[in-house]
């Protein structure tokens, strides 16, 4: 048992809350005093108001009369959208590099390594300026798109998709499949007269695609109209270019991650599954890496989460996250500092909690139990 | 559970286990043939592999270096000197005083070489492997070196003449900012991470809260309040320089991470080390400062250095805040319309210079990790 602190150290810890108390009163003192001497005040009321402003993407409709609350929204889902592509596509590839890393070939291996110093070693924000100024503003006019197999184009004005058009009612279907495929994992433990559904919770989703192919109408290609390209989703160039930033930089540190991990995992597992007889990509994919994606949780957390912070770098490229247009545009244009660096902080600590909540909550139920 | 780290080249030979099923010492072509069917055909999946990579190597090499060299231009002085395909690095030559010290005076960089020299005798005791006291090296390298460095920068004492802050820049930027941050952040974050464990409730509160609010917001939203809304909160007429104000932002930032990586260090010394401090008479201090800590320290150096090369990383951020460090100058140097189009020169040389640093201290951390698992698990 640890000794008990000192009387002395136990009124000091209340002297030094006092002292803490005071600074701030005092610095809050200041502010008042200063906003007062600029003739403004504190407040979130001007949320209510409208904007005026346009946001050059949004993913939910935005019209110049909305208000201050709704340009909270639309940044928000941005820097969701972008986080979330971010996240996919970084755990994969950081899943291939990973493996890519413990090849038996030395080339791959070492491309591998390559790979993960050169992003490691380098800035993420010159990464991403690096993919928006040199890479993408460097493209073709809209007239010489490259083709890319699949109807997909890609021009100096940004990377356009090519779009499904569904028939009448199907803008429902989309939300039916997101839900169905949540529910599966919960249909999953459910029971029917004392038995599992077990795998037969896989109908849900499967239920839900062949609805969605069933409701296509059409899919529209983009093409070249004139100057501009009509047809089709145009992605944004700052956010093709944020993505691949996020990406590329999160793929490098999950790809050091996967290979520690899989590392980690008891050495008797995979000699006990070679033995067995199975090959190699089998003991890998059927052994070794779902007891290593479960080492690996914690770890994955944290860098999610630094992906998730670090989207505010697209303000570079002016990307219109909740924090290029909450602390550049609305503080431009109603000059609330504080109140604005505050809701920004508080939006970042709040996705931070509940995301480390529910990782902590999987990693609880999928941890390895140490014997 | 810890995951483990394996040293790179442990975990890079997968091969090795084999060598002694060799038949005898084999030299010259046939030991070379041996290597490339172990390692690059030892099955057709294998081959098929290495195939492809060679393909795409082929695919990607050689343009980029002729980009880089063989169609380059180095000489001349203006743009219409690059007539070439390839990278116009006329445009780096002409610009690297402002990428390497901003505007500096010209002719007072001996200082700048002075501060550089400095740096070098100062830091060389204590990355020295064999080394004593280093304890008081490393103390005097974040006291006495900043306050040397700082007076040589600045000037405006013994005659040497006054260089606003405004006018340093580029890779001395942000070197300065990583350097006053680290000796900033490590004794904050020390401090951090003991009262993180205090059994004082306020403390720990305070710790945990502080810590928990700076991990928890982008270091971007940090540097902003640094740059708009902390002169708000500042009395009237009172005034801190930019520079001052975002190195204040990192310190705070950088403290919380620190405060997390030492907390590890903590965590991993024995408790019996501190009952048994106690139990000699010891104060609450004493045993911190005698006993835990610099068994902490040393177990958390590479971890500590690691967060050193994400700071030094990060530093590039102020370009956003508008200082002009490596990345700031470089934007600014696109922009000029007599170099325009040239982003990808100016992007590849940032990218290498960081590279080269950041690269140089990650290799010394591993050399560090490996010596600390060395010594803990009693020489292998």
């Amino acid at each position: 048992m640890v000794r008990r602190p000192s009387p002395a150290a136990k009124v000091g810890q209340w002297v030094f809350l006092l002292v803490a108390l005071v600074v701030g009163g005092l610095l809050i003192n200041t502010l008042g005093a200063n906003l007062a001497r600029r003739s403004m005040t504190f407040g979130f009321g001007f949320l209510l108001h409208p904007a005026n402003f346009d946001i050059p993407f949004h993913i939910i409709d935005w019209s110049l009369a909305d208000t201050y609350a709704k340009v909270l929204l639309v940044g928000l889902l941005n820097t969701l959208l972008v986080s979330a592509m971010g996240i996919v596509s970084a755990t994969l590839f950081g899943l291939l590099v990973g493996i890519m890393r413990l090849s038996v070939n030395w080339l791959v291996r070492n491309i591998a390594l390559c790979f993960i110093e050169f992003v490691r070693n380098t800035p993420q924000l010159l990464q991403i300026v690096f993919w928006y100024f040199a890479v993408l503003q460097a493209l073709p006019s809209p007239r010489q798109s490259l083709q890319i197999p699949g109807g997909f184009l890609l021009n100096v004005r940004g990377f356009f998709v090519p779009n499904l058009i569904m028939n009448a009612g199907g803008t429902l279907l989309p939300w039916l499949a997101f839900l169905a495929l949540v529910a599966t994992p919960f249909a999953w433990r459910l029971r029917l007269k004392r038995r599992r559904i077990g795998a037969f919770a896989l109908a849900l989703p499967v239920a839900a695609l062949i609805l969605l192919i069933a409701s296509i109408n059409h899919v529209e290609f983009p093409a070249l109209k004139g100057f501009n390209i009509l047809g089709g989703v145009p992605v944004p160039p700052e956010l093709v270019a944020l993505w691949a930033g996020l990406t590329i930089y999160a793929t490098a540190f999950i790809a050091e991650i996967v290979r520690s991990s899989i590392e980690a995992v008891a050495k008797g597992q995979h000699e006990a599954a070679r033995s067995l007889g199975l090959r190699r990509p089998h003991v890998l994919f059927l052994i070794v890496l779902p007891q290593a994606l479960r080492i690996m949780v914690p770890q994955l957390t944290s860098q999610y989460l630094n992906l998730i912070k670090s989207s505010t770098l697209g303000a570079v490229v002016a990307y219109p996250d909740i924090f290029q247009i909450f602390a550049g545009t609305v503080m431009n244009h109603t000059g609330k500092e504080v109140e604005t660096i505050i809701i920004v902080m508080a939006v970042f600590l709040t996705i931070n909690l509940l995301f480390s909540a529910f990782m902590n909550w999987y990693n609880s139920r999928v941890a390895l139990v140490r014997h | 559970m810890r995951a483990k780290e394996v040293p790179a080249e442990a975990a890079a030979s997968p091969g090795g286990d084999l060598d002694g099923f060799v038949e005898g010492p084999r030299t010259g072509p046939a030991r070379a043939i041996d290597w490339l069917r172990r390692n690059l055909f030892s099955s057709v999946t294998n081959t098929v592999l290495t195939l492809l990579v060679l393909a795409l190597l082929w695919w990607v090499i050689p343009p980029f270096f002729n980009w880089m060299i063989g169609d380059a231009t180095i000489a001349g002085s203006s743009r219409a000197d690059c007539t070439g395909d390839g990278a116009c690095w006329v445009f780096i030559k002409q610009r690297l005083h402002t990428f390497f010290w901003g505007h500096y005076p010209d002719d007072q960089l001996w200082r700048l070489a002075v501060v550089a020299g400095l740096m070098i005798a100062f830091i060389a005791p204590v990355m020295r492997e064999r080394t004593r006291h280093r304890g008081l090296f490393v103390f005097l390298l974040l006291t006495l070196f900043p306050l040397l460095a700082g007076v040589l920068l600045a000037g405006g004492v013994a005659g040497l003449p006054f260089v606003d802050s405004d006018d340093w820049g580029g890779l001395m930027l942000c070197v300065i900012i990583a350097f006053v941050t680290v000796a900033g952040a490590i004794p904050l974050g020390i401090l951090l991470a003991l009262g993180r464990r205090s059994q004082l409730p306020v403390i720990r509160i305070f710790s945990i809260g502080f810590i928990e609010l700076w991990r928890g917001v982008p270091l971007l939203t940090v540097l902003f309040m640094s740059a708009v809304m902390v002169p708000l909160f500042l009395p009237y007429g009172v005034s801190v320089d930019r520079l001052i104000r975002a190195i204040v932002a990192f310190t705070l930032f950088n403290a919380a991470y620190m405060a997390e990586t030492v907390r590890g260090g903590l965590q991993g010394v024995s408790e019996e080390q501190e009952e048994a401090a106690y139990s000699l008479g010891l104060k609450w201090w004493q045993v911190q400062v005698f006993v835990t800590l610099p068994q902490a320290l040393r177990i958390v150096v590479p971890g500590i250095v690691n967060n050193i090369v994400d700071l030094f990383k990060d530093t590039s951020l102020v370009t956003i805040i508008g200082l002009v460090d490596l990345l700031g100058a470089v934007n600014l140097a696109l922009k000029d319309p007599n170099w325009l189009g040239l982003a990808k020169e100016g992007y590849v040389f940032t990218a290498v210079i960081f590279f080269i640093c950041c690269f140089g201290m990650s290799s010394y951390s591993r050399r560090l990790e490996r010596r600390v698992n060395r010594h803990r698990t009693g020489g292998r």
